[in-house]
């Protein structure tokens, strides 16, 4: 536990979600609850949660442009650095949390038996990578652009670039998935998926920016991805758990 | 104008999307071989302490169709009520799950050790539970609930409490079908909407 572990989970800011049922996105139509979520405050149940080890990772598994193939030869595609710090809401690092990405491959192709579009598959490129973040709750991965792709929505639907992320932080009330798009994207604003969220500016915080200060010349350029995960509740009057 | 807060926005979630497993559950997704070692595997080990149980269903959308693309996870406390990490806690239990609906039949399966009761805040007690949390392409913020158990004292949880609609408790509590069997359906909506949690 850190000294950000304490304490009940602030409770979420629903407005800066997208609505569970979203009928520009169809599949949400008959995936979405009609009833409203039972609210109530954290419970130990949720401020707890699965704690990963660095030791879990293998020495690949942050660079997508090599793991696939373990070192032996490099995904096609352009390469980029993608990093970012995970926070939580009160702006505090949340240091040593597993996460994990998975992409579309240069062509837009994902490494998916269900996935039947045209452009071919990498032979060097898998798709998915894990880190752990550090003491200050920096991560950064390898990889390749992926591409945009079709997808079957409305009658010419496309996903803009973006990477699929999944974050645990330190209880299982924290466990957030989510995409980042590309800065200057302009699929972004015809996507039905990034549409959902109906606050731009929550949109706009999915979108990285090109990083120059990351990117390494003759090598590879950066994306800069933060993520915010929730916080913790901390007052001087805060109830203190029984049994716990 | 007023002053402003230091507190950030949580970033906003979006759908796990059809291809979930590829990053979450690379063998699943038919990439065996990504890593060395997938994480929730299996939330016990050899030797777990308790009774050990299995709980099967389905994740069911609002016409009645059994989701194949659907991810779970799970957490829980060990037989004790104590939560992995915490002292005194069951080394055999992980506590965490990480599980799918089968691609062709939809149906999903929960092997673990079924939890003790656990404590909420002023001292009360909650009912033996594990908590679950479903995403999916069409979900567009993962799905809290719970999964609680008909032979269990279920009165004076403090969650199943609150639900006002005593009828829509059932939604939360998995059904003994034999020996350490248990079945339990997440439904999505329409009819028997399972109760999700804002928690
Ligand atoms: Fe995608």
């Amino acid at each position: 536990m850190s000294d950000t572990d304490h304490g009940p989970l602030i409770p979420r800011n629903r407005d800066a979600h997208p609505p569970a049922y979203d009928i520009d996105y169809k599949t949400s139509v008959p995936r979405s609850p009609r009833w409203s979520l039972l609210s109530m405050e954290s419970t130990p149940s949720e401020e707890t949660g699965p704690r990963f080890g660095h030791s879990l990772l293998g020495e690949w598994d942050n660079n997508l442009i090599m793991n696939w193939t373990r070192g032996k030869s490099p995904a096609v595609g352009e390469r980029i650095l993608v990093h970012g710090r995970v926070l939580d809401e009160n702006g505090r690092p949340v240091p040593d949390t597993l996460v994990e990405i998975w992409q579309a491959n240069a062509g837009g192709r994902y490494r998916h038996k269900k996935d039947t579009y045209f452009a071919p598959l990498d032979p060097n490129f898998g798709g998915c990578g894990r880190t752990i973040t550090d003491e200050n709750g920096y991560y950064e991965f390898l990889t390749i652009r992926p591409g945009a792709y079709p997808w079957p929505n409305r009658a010419n639907d496309w996903r803009p670039m973006h990477i699929h992320f999944s974050i645990f932080g330190h209880s299982f009330g924290q466990r957030l998935i989510s995409q980042m798009y590309f800065e200057g994207d302009p699929l972004i604003n015809h996507c039905p998926i990034a549409a959902t969220i109906k606050d731009r500016s929550q949109l706009d915080t999915l979108v990285a920016p090109l990083d120059f200060s990351k990117s390494r010349p003759l090598d590879f350029l950066a994306y800069k991805f933060d993520i915010v995960l929730r916080g913790r509740r901390q007052t001087m009057f805060e109830n203190k758990l029984e049994g716990m | 104008m007023v002053q402003k807060l230091d507190t950030l926005i949580e970033t906003p979630s979006q759908t796990a999307g059809p291809y979930v497993h590829i990053g979450c559950m690379p063998t699943y997704a038919g990439n065996a071989g990504a890593y060395d070692q997938e994480i929730g595997e299996s939330p016990i080990a050899d030797g777990a302490k308790g009774e050990i149980i299995e709980i099967t269903g389905e994740v069911i959308d609002g016409t009645g169709w059994a989701l194949r693309d659907a991810m779970l996870e799970s957490w829980q406390a060990d037989a004790a009520g104590k939560f992995p990490g915490s002292d005194g806690a069951d080394p055999a239990v992980n506590g965490f799950c990480r599980f799918a609906a089968d691609a062709e039949t939809g149906k999903f399966t929960l092997r673990t050790v079924k939890p003790g009761a656990v404590p909420a805040r002023g001292g009360v007690m909650q009912a033996p539970h594990i908590s679950i949390w479903i995403v999916a392409r069409g979900i567009n913020v993962g799905l809290q609930s719970r999964i609680y158990f008909e032979d269990e004292d279920n009165s004076a949880d403090p969650l199943l409490n609150r639900i006002e609609q005593k009828n829509r408790v059932e939604t939360l509590i998995a059904k003994k079908t034999g020996e350490g069997q248990y079945a339990f359906n997440v439904v999505l909506q329409g009819e028997n909407e399972t109760v999700f949690l804002d928690i």
